[in-house]
């Protein structure tokens, strides 16, 4: 973890080209929604973007980088939980299909 | 009583107890946004036509650069604070507060256009969404200004009696900052763009 001065001060010049990456893909995210893809690419693209900038904002201005073991169980935890949450309904839907 | 492991690590996590504490209530919070997204996937999949270009792309590009430009002055907030800054971390800390604000702003102006239009949560399935998800993130939005009103008022006394204290308090507040920044970098394109 950053405790020193020192390392914070280097840590600085990081956020800021990560703040300038965030922007572009920003950009980017809107200019690939001008292109009129099929919905399950332009749902992948538009989702892959947003899930790397997210990954940005999670290592560098979290600090996810470099943190301790429990933080990581912690998120690990979470996520499984996350995709069950997202995807499980999904089966219910599956389901009235085959119907 | 003084609490303890509010500065030192704790020797089993090697985290303070507010560290920990704020991970553990973001991953509440993952779960509370996670029931939403599901909720949207489910109603998408099921839909035979979901409406597309409904709200103002511009506006939602607008609000999204603000929030990440909001997370780059929280984090520089802290950062400040470390490098025994106090006065750029006043700095940072107010502009993190008014960049805010303008998101706030942003989004009243948007859901004013709705309803003056009738499209209201009980407009169809979309706006039902819409309204709930991005009101709750507002919900969120409006509690961290709070924390961070706080903080330039009756809580920066601390940094005088605890500088170490008031730093994890700031870089907990900023977790919580960054992860509302976070649910809105998925909120745009799911919302605005798909």
């Amino acid at each position: 973890m950053h405790s020193d001065s020192a390392a914070v001060r280097k840590s600085v010049r990081t956020y800021i080209t990560v703040f300038v990456m965030l922007m572009i893909f920003t950009v980017l995210t809107v200019a690939v929604s001008r292109f009129h893809f099929a919905v399950p690419i332009a749902i992948a693209v538009a989702l892959i973007i947003a899930a790397t900038k997210g990954s940005m904002v999670g290592t560098v201005f979290m600090h996810l980088s470099h943190e301790k073991q429990a933080i990581y169980g912690t998120i690990l935890l979470t996520f499984l939980f996350f995709f069950l949450l997202l995807f499980l309904p999904l089966l219910t839907h599956l389901d009235r299909v085959h119907v | 009583m003084n609490i303890p492991y509010t500065v030192e690590e704790r020797p089993d996590t090697g985290l303070t107890n507010g560290k920990f504490g704020i991970w553990l209530f973001l991953a509440s919070e993952v779960m509370l946004f996670g029931a939403l997204f599901s909720t949207y996937i489910l109603l998408r999949v099921g839909a035979e036509e979901w409406p597309h270009g409904e709200l103002s792309v511009p506006l939602g590009t607008i609000n999204t650069i603000i929030l990440i430009s909001s997370s780059v002055t929280m984090v520089m907030a802290w950062a400040s604070l470390k490098m025994n800054d106090w006065a750029k971390h006043r700095l940072y800390l107010a502009l993190t507060l008014v960049l805010s604000g303008i998101f706030l702003g942003i989004k009243y102006v948007e859901y004013s256009e709705h309803f003056g239009k009738g499209e209201g949560p009980w407009h169809s399935n979309f706006f039902a969404l819409y309204f709930t998800m991005t009101g709750l993130h507002a919900l969120h939005i409006i509690c961290g200004m709070i924390v961070m009103l706080y903080f330039l008022g009756p809580g920066a006394k601390m940094w005088k009696k605890n500088p170490e204290q008031f730093t994890n308090r700031i870089e907990a507040t900023g977790l919580y900052w960054h992860f509302v920044d976070l649910v809105w970098i998925f909120l745009f394109p799911v919302l605005y763009l798909l």
